[in-house]
């Protein structure tokens, strides 16, 4: 760690470009960097906060941008709570952060101090001098269970922008206007956040209350450039016919793999844009992003020289580097890094010609009569077909073989229903057993309108 | 169409797809003689279940298990409502 001071989010958010050119936009209301020179979104002088652990509880996310450019430097540490966490753990959260304040845009009952943080900046104190090295603690997404609480801060959040690039800061970062499908509470989304103020751009805030269309129109309107989603998101946004509505130049894919089929349909709807796919987790930090255009990353990525190590051991990718968060909290938590200091992502991996392509989580495989079947492998083959929009695989319960992979899939929406038949189903398992082992072959397909993602924008899995 | 002849009709659509050459089916013929295997079976299984809305195997015996072809059509054909075993 360094000796020197402090340099908080705001410091350096300040030096990256103009503040009067810059703005956070929300659905409903938007700042100009420059008021938080003259005044504060928070119901309380900052420097009362100062020192103290602090919930960022917002519903929307404008108003909780703020808090952060605020309270970074002055909080000990800050808990960002994610607007869909289940109201059983929160004390746990709370108890385990040892949350002293929770600032939000609606009063939260039984806490013991509540400060309100709004998007209208009322004239007050100017954002203090950074006294603290801010601690910033992010809640992992897990569909089940109580979330873990991993712990960061700016530097190790912030250090994969140090780069040159697209994504470093620069003449280019300076006119960026990001935005982001993600909510910025969670890991994907604090990093298009922090790379729109330490680059010197700016940034349109997604909303969960906000139809995709009506999204893509703001997004558009406001001229954004650099775009990040996952797979799930941005098929989402390809199937809503409002696209073409924003022109990026950047298109960026994290969070879920990345298959062959969505990076060609983005090249397709976005033809100028440079489109990449970063791999990153919460625990691990941001790792790499490739940008050939190709599914899976060049085997020489690993053991290459840099600041970010990886390996491979018994087929899952391991990540060391200053990116990784600095640990969990709790008592009982777990140890986040093996006792060399790598992470293991849970992430598995398979060489095929040269590159590695991801296969799917360690914990998500079926056993098919004792071999195995990551669904992610399955779902990229499906998606290949020129009808799939895309697919969920998953596990049905067999009394031959234990299990056996069954798979529903949402068709394109210029397929007409009477198209949705047996004989569809025959085209999109004779490119599966084109391209899988016999085993990894969905048994049924299902035709549904829909799949359901979850808030992290991922889709949801019964095994999450 | 009958729970047999939908079954029958499976047993070739399935070693059609997985490129298996099936023995002439009768109801004595032994299903590991049929030219399928586990995964096919498992498949066959799968698709009854979605097209009969029967899964049969869950209320088997320990000695029941089917090994001939007519086995296997009898245990669908009793898991049936009486009006579709025809």
């Amino acid at each position: 760690m360094s000796q020197r001071e402090p340099v908080s989010l705001w410091q350096r958010l300040s030096e990256a470009g103009t503040l009067a050119d810059r703005w956070l936009r929300g659905a409903e209301a938007s700042v100009n960097l420059a008021a938080l020179s003259r005044g504060s979104s928070l119901g309380a002088p900052v420097d009362e906060l100062r020192g103290a652990s602090v919930m960022v509880a917002a519903r929307d996310q404008l108003p909780a941008a703020l808090a952060l450019i605020e309270l970074d430097g002055i909080a000990r540490r800050i808990v960002l709570c994610p607007p869909d966490l289940p109201q059983e753990h929160l004390a746990s959260v709370i108890a385990t952060a040892e949350v002293d304040v929770v600032v939000g845009d609606r009063c939260i009952s039984g806490v013991a101090r509540f400060v309100r943080c709004t998007p209208d900046i009322t004239p007050a104190h100017r954002i203090g001098r950074a006294s603290e090295r801010t601690e910033w603690v992010l809640l992992t997404s897990g569909t089940t269970g109580v979330p873990k609480l991993v712990a960061h801060n700016l530097c190790s959040l912030s250090s994969a922008m140090a780069g040159r690039g697209p994504l470093g800061a620069g003449p280019l970062g300076a006119k960026a206007v990001w935005s982001t499908f993600y909510d910025m509470r969670r890991y994907g989304g604090l990093q298009i956040f922090l790379r729109a103020m330490l680059g010197g751009g700016s940034m349109v805030l997604s909303s969960a209350q906000e139809p995709v269309t009506d999204f893509l129109g703001r997004a558009g309107a406001h001229g954004v450039t650099h775009v990040s989603g996952t797979p799930s998101h941005w098929r989402r946004a390809l199937m809503s016919r409002s696209s073409h509505k924003m022109a990026p130049r950047y298109v960026r894919l994290s969070g879920e793999i990345a298959d062959q089929a969505i990076l060609d349909h983005l090249h397709a709807a976005y033809p100028d844009a440079d489109i990449a796919h970063a791999f990153a987790s919460t625990e691990a930090g941001v790792a790499f992003d490739v940008g050939d255009g190709f599914a899976g990353f060049p085997a020489s990525y690993i053991g290459r020289p840099g600041d970010v190590a990886m390996r491979v051991a018994d087929g899952s990718l391991r990540i060391r580097s200053g990116r990784n968060a600095l640990g969990y909290l709790g008592d009982e938590a777990s140890s986040l890094v093996e006792t060399d200091g790598f992470v293991d992502t849970g992430d598995m991996v398979e060489l095929r010609d040269g590159r590695y392509h991801f296969v799917g989580r360690r914990g998500g495989i079926i056993n098919i009569g004792g071999l195995k079947v990551h669904p992610e492998e399955v779902e990229a083959a499906i998606n290949r077909h020129p009808s799939v929009h895309m697919s969920l695989v998953k596990a049905r319960r067999n009394p031959i073989t234990g299990a056996i992979v069954v798979a529903d899939v949402v068709v394109k929406s210029r397929i007409a229903a009477a198209h949705k038949t047996d004989a569809l189903k025959r085209e999109i398992l004779e490119v599966c057993r084109g391209a899988l082992a016999r085993h990894k072959v969905p048994a049924t397909i299902n035709f549904v309108s829909a799949l359901d993602v979850g808030a992290s924008g991922k889709l949801m899995r019964d095994h999450a | 169409m009958s729970v047999k002849s939908e079954i029958l009709a499976l047993f070739k659509e399935v070693a059609s797809e997985q490129q298996r050459t099936l023995a002439p089916l009768s109801n004595g013929l032994g299903l590991l003689e049929s030219g399928l295997d586990s995964l096919c079976f498992a498949i066959i299984v799968a698709r009854l279940e979605d097209r009969l809305g029967l899964d049969p195997f869950n209320a088997i015996e320990d000695d029941g298990f089917p090994v001939t072809v007519g086995d296997f059509i009898k245990l669908y054909e009793n898991a049936a409502p009486g009006d579709v075993a025809a």
